[in-house]
């Protein structure tokens, strides 16, 4: 619990990185995305992945580089329109896209994190995202039930934290950072500033330092 | 009068003193730029910013920004919150307007604006959510795209929302969804209500004290 500072590579390998994982990434059109990781992992030659993301970015930044690079099987994501790579990709069958609603999104990884058995939402119905899904009827108004959603990392970006992982972010880079920290079985934070335990005043701190596993030096 | 501009002009006229909005990419961007004077409107966007001030070209900050990636000023009521608290707002009710592009909406109020099977394909983003969540939906589309009416009987596109658009505003017209279905409330001065029938394909109903687009 008080020594998680660690090389960007070596975290990733001892959160078990491997051909097939499944990454929670953060990020909004890359702001928020902790690149460092994201080349750490492509220097890894990792394949195979599943990614958890709001969208796939752009082609040379974020998640895009590891689309890409041809590294991922699977993502499960709001949006593909700003990669082009993506959407190729997806219209040749090569990747595998799993369209979900923002808010539904978020939702479905906070149920993980907060131990809820899924969630009922308005959003959807009388779309092709309520397909194969249950369809609950609360006091005449339908709901979609999704379920919780995580992976075996998550992958996420914060401007200030301390050694024992406490967090603080930054504008809209914040984005789905708080929430996706609680959605990996392991979670690596890339922090710009990391300061020493007792530095961060404890009413600042966004995410207690707990959820955290590994933290890894940032750049800016 | 470029389409784009006539549309712009006209939705923001929609939007009250007070108002929070959430305008989608394409046209509804363009929105902020014409909003009357004296008429304070609080910008939301989904990537967790409420109170946007306008693009900021002199001092960009990368990490705040709006839904499209641009940055952007802050006012002094501004706040930044996290996605879970931005879809707490949008889907809890919390915005009055929102404005969305379209590739097509039909007699039921159906709007499809995210996927062509097999040929456009961008993604729900948080669309689904704002078109359930707020109070008002406005879609802001061009009339025809290539020459096909974009506003049809049944929408042959997968939907991004069931039933939920309340009014359609193109560089021809202004059109109110109700329950009873498409009314012709306003037409462009530039324009008649012949060329808007021809270039529909769902039924209008002209309203009794249609009126010409005030731009």
């Amino acid at each position: 619990m008080f020594e998680k500072v660690k090389e960007p590579i070596e975290a990733l390998r001892l959160s078990n990185l491997k051909d097939g994982s499944s990454l929670v990434i953060a990020g909004f059109l890359a702001n928020g995305t902790s690149e460092i990781l994201v080349d750490a992992i492509l220097e890894m030659g990792v394949k195979e992945l599943m990614i958890i993301c709001n969208d796939t970015s752009f082609p040379d930044k974020g998640i895009g580089k590891l689309i890409k690079n041809k590294r991922v099987r699977k993502v499960i994501t709001t949006h593909i329109g700003t990669n082009p790579e993506t959407q190729k990709q997806y219209i040749n069958k090569e990747i595998e896209v799993d369209f979900v609603p923002q808010g539904t999104l978020i939702e479905r990884l906070r149920a993980y994190g907060a131990g809820l058995g899924g969630i009922l939402t308005p959003v959807g119905v009388g779309t092709i995202v309520e397909e194969g899904k249950q369809k609950i009827v609360l006091n005449g108004k339908e709901y979609l039930f999704e379920e919780p959603l995580s992976g075996d990392i998550s992958i996420i970006k914060a401007k200030w934290g301390d050694e024992f992982g406490n967090l603080k972010y930054y504008g809209t880079a914040r984005n789905f950072n708080p929430v996706m920290a609680l959605a990996g079985k392991k979670v690596i934070a890339e922090v710009e500033n990391i300061l020493k335990v007792g530095g961060m005043n404890p009413n600042e701190v966004e995410t207690p330092g707990i959820f955290v596993d590994y933290i890894v030096k940032g750049g800016n | 009068m470029d389409p784009k501009e006539i549309i712009a002009k006209r939705v923001a006229k929609e939007l009250k003193d007070g108002d929070i909005v959430n305008l989608g990419f394409g046209i509804p961007t363009l929105v902020s730029n014409y909003i009357p004077e004296g008429v304070r409107v609080i910008f939301q966007g989904e990537n967790g910013i409420l109170g946007i001030g306008g693009e900021n070209k002199e001092n960009p900050d990368y990490e705040i920004t709006n839904a499209g990636n641009t940055p952007v000023k802050i006012l002094p009521f501004s706040s930044f919150f996290d996605t879970f608290l931005s879809f707490t707002m949008i889907r809890g009710g919390h915005l009055d307007v929102t404005v969305l592009g379209g590739i097509q909406v039909d007699e039921e109020g159906n709007l499809a604006n995210w996927i062509i099977p097999g040929k456009m394909i961008a993604g729900i983003g948080g669309a689904m959510d704002l078109a359930v969540g707020s109070k008002k939906l406005i879609v802001a589309m061009e009339h025809t795209a290539k020459g096909e009416p974009k506003i049809v009987k049944k929408c042959k596109y997968p939907l991004t929302a069931s039933k939920k658009v309340k009014l359609i505003v193109t560089e021809l017209a202004v059109i109110e969804v109700n329950s009873d279905g498409l009314f012709l409330k306003e037409i462009s001065p530039f324009t008649s209500v012949e060329e808007v029938i021809s270039k529909t394909e769902a039924k209008l109903s002209i309203s009794k004290d249609l009126k010409v687009m005030d731009l």
